[in-house]
């Protein structure tokens, strides 16, 4: 026993069940019959998608339930050049926030169907909807150009 | 004449969720929002109006990091808000508070805490607090550990598994007046201990309830209070101690901290109607009462205490709060409050509430 201990090992495993709330569980009811459902604050009147327990803002909760588009404009995103765990997807790709119609808080999520250089701010895009509608985020597949003009800066620059 | 050490500080409001085994519906902020509205509004202040927010909750609880950030939504921290957090009961984040008042230059502070004890296996989840090189990898859960606790009670000849029952039928049968209680009733001494132990010596009555809960406080602070109109509970002393983090190292039977916070709280300066103490085990109430010096007739846990909900994060400041109800309901002139945290009362906050702010100036 000349050797001194430096270091061990101490696995940790803990197992959660996550609750998703009321609002959560509505927007995912929502997408489960392919569309985006949102919430208004009733204070400062923005609609957040997916809806949140209470507005960061206010700290109100939210009461008007609000339906949105299911195409918007893509307001900034970053190229993934480094893998991640438990996602296979081919590099580089691009993840990107999108602010839907009617929506005033982006929503992340993949931006495919053009080349990674030719992604840009203020790109119209919309969602591609898995065959199969379920209450998970993988109903969501990506997000496409639509082939509309680009959004001006103006129309989203709030919202970066 | 002497500057006075400490500027006088008053809870002025409390407000807490009924604390239930499982919230299948809500998320974090969705229960906190209607007891920090509550809080907020039974202050009479406005919400901008509050000077510093500070919370009490563990992401091992949430299984997820920082969870304490996106329960700020249920504050509404804009425009951007003086705020702060502790990875302990809310009890301690009343400690920042009134700390933070101390400074002079703010009035107000809102303290909350929420805790959600169902969704991991929280036996297991609280072995993550132990050493994580002696302790933790042998994963001794935090039922045995009381047990270890009780154990070395019981040998002391200071408790009997009877007074332990008798402790677990008090505080439930209080707990009925309690609407924000989970476990309630009328129980019989001699057929709780008909029961098999769950881990020897404990028996199920002698383990609180796993619950999930929030709750939330406003304090006021100098001229301010003073102005109040409604009567309020007045922060005569708060003080917390910790002790070593090795089990080994401690006479479990004991509880030095406690004793010490006490003693600064200045817990014997007066007589003490009402004690709500946090103790979350029966064989923990004989040791915090012998800590904190009550005597016999001090009204111990009127509201049932940890036994009858136990919130992780949430049920020590529920301990200052509901002393603080006994204090404004007029029914106690003077309380003692007591919160917990960490295996075995590791540590340990003692806070004494008053109807009157200190007298001497």
């Amino acid at each position: 026993m000349s050797e001194p201990v430096q270091r061990i090992k101490a696995p940790v495993r803990l197992g959660y069940q996550v609750v998703a709330g009321r609002d959560l569980s509505r927007f995912l009811a929502g997408i489960a019959e392919g569309r985006f459902l949102g919430k208004r604050c009733p204070s400062c009147h923005k609609v957040y998608v997916p809806p949140r327990g209470a507005c960061p803002a206010c700290g109100a909760l939210l009461t008007e339930e609000v339906s949105v588009a299911d195409r918007g404009t893509l307001t900034t995103f970053c190229v993934v050049n480094v893998p991640v765990e438990g996602r296979a997807m081919k590099l580089p790709y691009v993840y990107g926030s999108v602010l839907l119609d009617g929506a005033d808080i982006p929503f992340a999520h993949l931006i495919q169907g053009l080349p990674v250089e030719e992604v840009r701010m203020g790109l119209r895009v919309r969602a591609e909807w898995a065959a199969a509608l379920l209450p998970t985020m993988e109903t969501i597949l990506c997000f496409l150009p639509t082939g509309e003009p680009d959004a001006p800066f103006h129309t989203y620059q709030e919202h970066l | 004449m002497l500057r006075p050490l400490t500027r006088d500080v008053a809870i002025v409001s409390f407000a807490e969720m009924p604390a239930v085994r499982r919230e299948w519906e809500r998320d974090e902020v969705e229960m906190l929002v209607p007891v920090i509205t509550e809080a907020i509004e039974g202050s009479g202040i406005g919400r901008k109006e509050i000077g510093f927010t500070v919370s009490g909750s563990s992401d091992f609880l949430t299984g997820r990091p920082f969870s304490f950030v996106i329960a700020l939504d249920a504050v509404g921290a804009w425009p951007p808000i003086e705020e702060s957090h502790v990875e302990m009961d809310g009890a301690f984040a009343l400690y920042e508070a009134w700390v933070r008042l101390q400074h002079g230059d703010i009035d107000t502070a809102l303290v909350y805490a929420f805790g959600r004890s169902s969704l991991g296996e929280v036996r297991d989840v609280l072995a993550m607090q132990l050493d994580p090189y002696y302790v933790a990898p042998l994963w001794p859960d935090s039922i045995s550990l009381a047990a270890l606790q009780a154990r070395a009670l019981l040998d002391s000849g200071r408790a009997t598994e009877h007074a332990m029952a008798e402790i677990a039928a008090r505080s439930r049968s209080r707990a009925r007046s309690n609407p924000n209680a989970q476990v309630a009733g009328a129980f019989d001494v001699d057929a709780l201990l008909a029961e098999p132990y769950l881990v020897s010596p404990l028996r199920r009555h002698d383990c609180p309830p796993i619950s999930d809960g929030a709750c939330a406080m406003v304090l006021v602070a100098g001229d301010r209070a003073r102005r109040a109109k409604t009567q309020l509970a007045w922060i005569r002393g708060i003080d917390h101690r910790i002790e070593p983090h090795a089990l080994g190292a401690r006479d479990l039977t004991r509880s030095p901290s406690t004793a010490l916070a006490a003693e600064r709280a200045g817990v014997s300066a007066g007589a003490v109607d009402v004690a709500e103490i946090h103790a979350p085990f029966t064989h923990q109430e004989i040791i915090l009462r012998d800590a904190l010096g009550l005597g016999p007739d001090v009204d111990v846990n009127p509201s049932g205490g940890a036994l009858a909900a136990n919130p992780l994060m949430v049920a020590g400041l529920t301990r200052v709060g509901a002393a603080a109800r006994k204090i404004m309901d007029g029914s106690a002139r003077r309380a003692v409050a007591h919160a917990t945290s960490g295996p075995c009362l590791q540590q340990n906050l003692v806070a004494v509430l008053a109807a009157e702010p200190e007298a001497v100036r």
